[in-house]
């Protein structure tokens, strides 16, 4: 279903990962990376060089203790805050010396955001906040409406499509904001506590929809997440803890016995 | 969950053609903006309140400018000339002295020069009929005259002012003169005139009202002799070169000067309107009102920004290049430019209409209302420059500490 959307929208993309990727399902490629944050001399060292690599296809968890340093991580690969130290690809791009725009350019081409608090322009209807992500992609007019429209069936929208975001439940606005986050279909969706406001049920219905957006779009989707009744959704569990990754395992494969430092990369 | 599910495996209902159409034919960015815009009313209101006070301020302030321009060289508008020879230092049409009256024969044997019009302008005592007296400037032009003073005539005719002891006025200016109707008489330095003729509109920009006369009467009310005049309106020959025709002119007529239309405008007009102080004072209140209307649409648009600043870190954690947010705060300036220049210009227009037919001349044209629409739109862009430079400085990363 969702891959009918990525196909779409690739068609209108300059940079089609498929073809260059075909090799390397690596969307993000993130090696000791280091985050130093606030002024001097109350600087703290946040992340204390991190490797991950995020694969297409597969829904990772990280899971962490509140300042571990998660978010801070999430925007580093998002490129919204550039690293102290460390080198960091997207979709095969090294993001080393790149200016403001560029990285905004960046993040428009290959990277999705879905944030806790859901981030929809609260002036404008569900559908309008999706083809405001496909207007900064040069897609306009009734296809753009076209495609906002079914990204919205495809998360199960299709009837709350002129709804105002004050008018939605958290589940639904979660949900325009996944749509919303497929618009540009990026190599990789990193979303920060997601389910944090939602009620368990929703919660879940969220993470089951991000999970499906890795499965079908074959892209790389990242989720932090507190929640363990969410676990089961995942292809992977990072855990991150004082700015370390501390454990990756993948439930899927290895049962239920999670090991500790095995599956970093 | 299973709701998500099932939803996605169903066929998804696609909305019809024209419904599409209609719900993306707007830019993305206008809508954003004016969604911004009308989501905080009090606060739009207070901005369109500002735009419209600006741009009636500034339309009637220059409205007043430009009918002042136009009052001040109504005449010499209403008969021109290529040359016109003044005594010299004249600083204005209505600043008149007298020509030693062997001008006009000078002129006409310049080569080049097709003909040479006397013109009598002069400062004159006026008693009303029932007692009183006022000042007036007194207009004389000939009967054969390519454009025979005044115009506009409602009553009477210009050949009237033929005979003997007959004037013409402005309706406008029986009360100022102490006349009632055509026919009532008047005097004019001690001399006993009848009103022979009435006109509508013409009105001096001083206080002195003009009185028009055959140029014989206006010579002989204001003890000329029958040659002088004040000013010579000379046309040109098809062929002839207007600057070397006004070079050899300056050079037999030392005393005098030899402007062109447009020059004599323009000196008349800078006089009334420079020397006065009258025109920079109304270049000032115009000033004053797109000052005024720059620093409310400044205040709205940022605050409007920093409510909406949100939503603009989140387009541009989005991927928005920082001029794709710019748009979006330009076209809030331009939307609440163009939605409050209409209202103020159709305000404009009414106060305008209602000044109409009285002593205040407000004009105004297309050009003025084309150029005030752009001048209301580019203050709206001069005013959006501090929530450009806030809304440029977002760090995206604000997204996620919530
Ligand atoms: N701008 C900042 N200046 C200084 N310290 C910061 C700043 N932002 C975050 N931190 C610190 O970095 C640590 C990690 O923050 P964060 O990445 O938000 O953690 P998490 O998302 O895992 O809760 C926390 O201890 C936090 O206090
Ligand atoms: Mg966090």
């Amino acid at each position: 279903m969702l891959a009918t959307t990525s196909s779409s929208h690739a068609s209108h993309q300059g940079a089609n990962m498929t073809a260059n990727a075909a090799d390397t399902r690596t969307m993000v490629e993130a090696r000791g990376i280091v985050k130093v944050l606030g002024e001097a001399p109350n600087q703290v060292k946040v992340l204390k060089g991190v490797d991950l690599d995020l694969k297409a296809g597969e829904l990772t968890l990280l899971m962490g203790p509140s300042g571990s340093g998660k978010t801070t991580l999430l925007s580093i690969l998002g490129c919204i805050l550039s690293p102290t130290d460390g080198d960091l690809s997207i979709a095969g791009h090294p993001t080393a010396g790149m200016s403001k725009e560029d990285l905004a350019d960046l993040r428009r081409r290959h990277v999705g955001f879905v944030f806790q608090g859901y981030n929809l322009v609260p002036t404008l209807t569900a559908v309008e906040n999706v083809m405001l992500a496909l207007d900064l992609r040069d897609i306009r007019g009734p296809e753009a409406y076209d495609l906002a429209e079914e990204a919205l069936h495809q998360v199960g929208l299709g009837h709350r499509i002129d709804a105002a975001p004050s008018k939605m439940s958290g589940g639904e606005k979660q949900r325009v904001a996944i749509a919303r986050s497929l618009a540009g279909a990026p190599s990789v969706i990193l979303a920060d506590e997601p389910t944090a406001a939602l009620d368990a049920q929703n919660g879940e219905a969220v993470m089951e929809l991000l999970a499906q957006v890795a499965q079908d779009t074959n892209r790389a989707v990242l989720a932090v997440t507190h929640d363990h009744r969410t676990l089961k959704y995942a292809d992977r569990i990072v855990r991150i803890d004082d700015g370390r990754i501390a454990g990756s395992e993948r439930p899927k494969i290895d049962g239920t016995s999670p090991q500790p430092g095995s599956d970093a990369h | 969950m299973e709701l998500a599910l099932k939803a996605a495996a169903a066929a998804p209902a696609k909305s019809s053609r024209s419904r599409r159409k209609a719900k993306s034919a707007m830019p993305m960015v206008v809508k954003l903006a004016y969604r911004n815009l009308f989501h905080d009313r009090l606060s739009f209101f207070v901005t369109i309140v500002g735009i419209v006070f600006s741009v009636v301020l500034v339309a009637i302030q220059t409205g007043i400018y430009l009918g002042s321009e136009r009052k001040i060289s109504a005449i010499i508008d209403a008969a021109p000339a290529d040359l016109w020879v003044v005594p010299l230092g004249t600083k204005s049409y209505d600043d008149p002295s007298l020509l030693t009256g062997r001008e006009r024969h000078m002129i006409l044997s310049t080569p080049g020069v097709a003909n040479a019009e006397d013109m009598v302008v002069s400062f004159a005592r006026w008693r009303k009929p029932k007692g009183g007296t006022t000042a007036i400037l007194l207009v004389g032009t000939g009967a054969e005259s390519s454009y025979p003073l005044p115009w506009n005539i409602v009553e009477g005719s210009r050949d009237a002012l033929e005979a003997p002891g007959t004037v013409a006025i402005d309706q406008s200016y029986f009360p100022d003169l102490g006349i009632t109707a055509l026919g009532d008489r008047a005097e004019i330095n001690g001399i006993a005139v009848d009103i022979a003729a009435t006109t509508k509109r013409i009105r001096s920009f001083t206080t002195l009202p003009y009185v028009f006369a055959s140029i014989e009467q206006a010579r002989m009310l204001t003890g000329a002799n029958e040659i002088q005049a004040t000013y010579e309106r000379v046309t040109l020959a098809d062929d002839a070169d207007l600057e070397s025709v006004r070079a050899e002119i300056t050079e037999r007529l030392p005393d005098t000067e030899v402007l062109t239309q447009d020059e004599f405008k323009k000196r008349s007009q800078a006089y009334w309107l420079f020397q006065t102080g009258a025109g920079a004072a109304l270049i000032a209140g115009a000033m004053l009102g797109l000052i005024v209307g720059i620093v409310i649409v400044a205040q709205t648009l940022y605050a409007s920004t920093k409510d909406h600043i949100n939503e603009f870190a989140t387009l541009r954690a989005l991927g928005a290049g920082a001029g794709y947010i710019v748009k979006v705060i330009l076209m809030q300036a331009v939307l609440s430019g163009l939605i409050g220049y209409l209202l103020g210009i159709g305000l404009a227009f009414g106060v305008i209409h209602a000044a109409q037919d009285t002593k205040l001349n407000v004009i105004m044209t297309p050009g003025l209302a084309a150029g005030l629409c752009a001048v209301t739109v580019g203050m709206c862009v001069v005013a959006a420059i501090s929530a450009i430079i806030k809304v440029v400085r977002i760090d995206p990363a604000v997204v996620f500490s919530r």
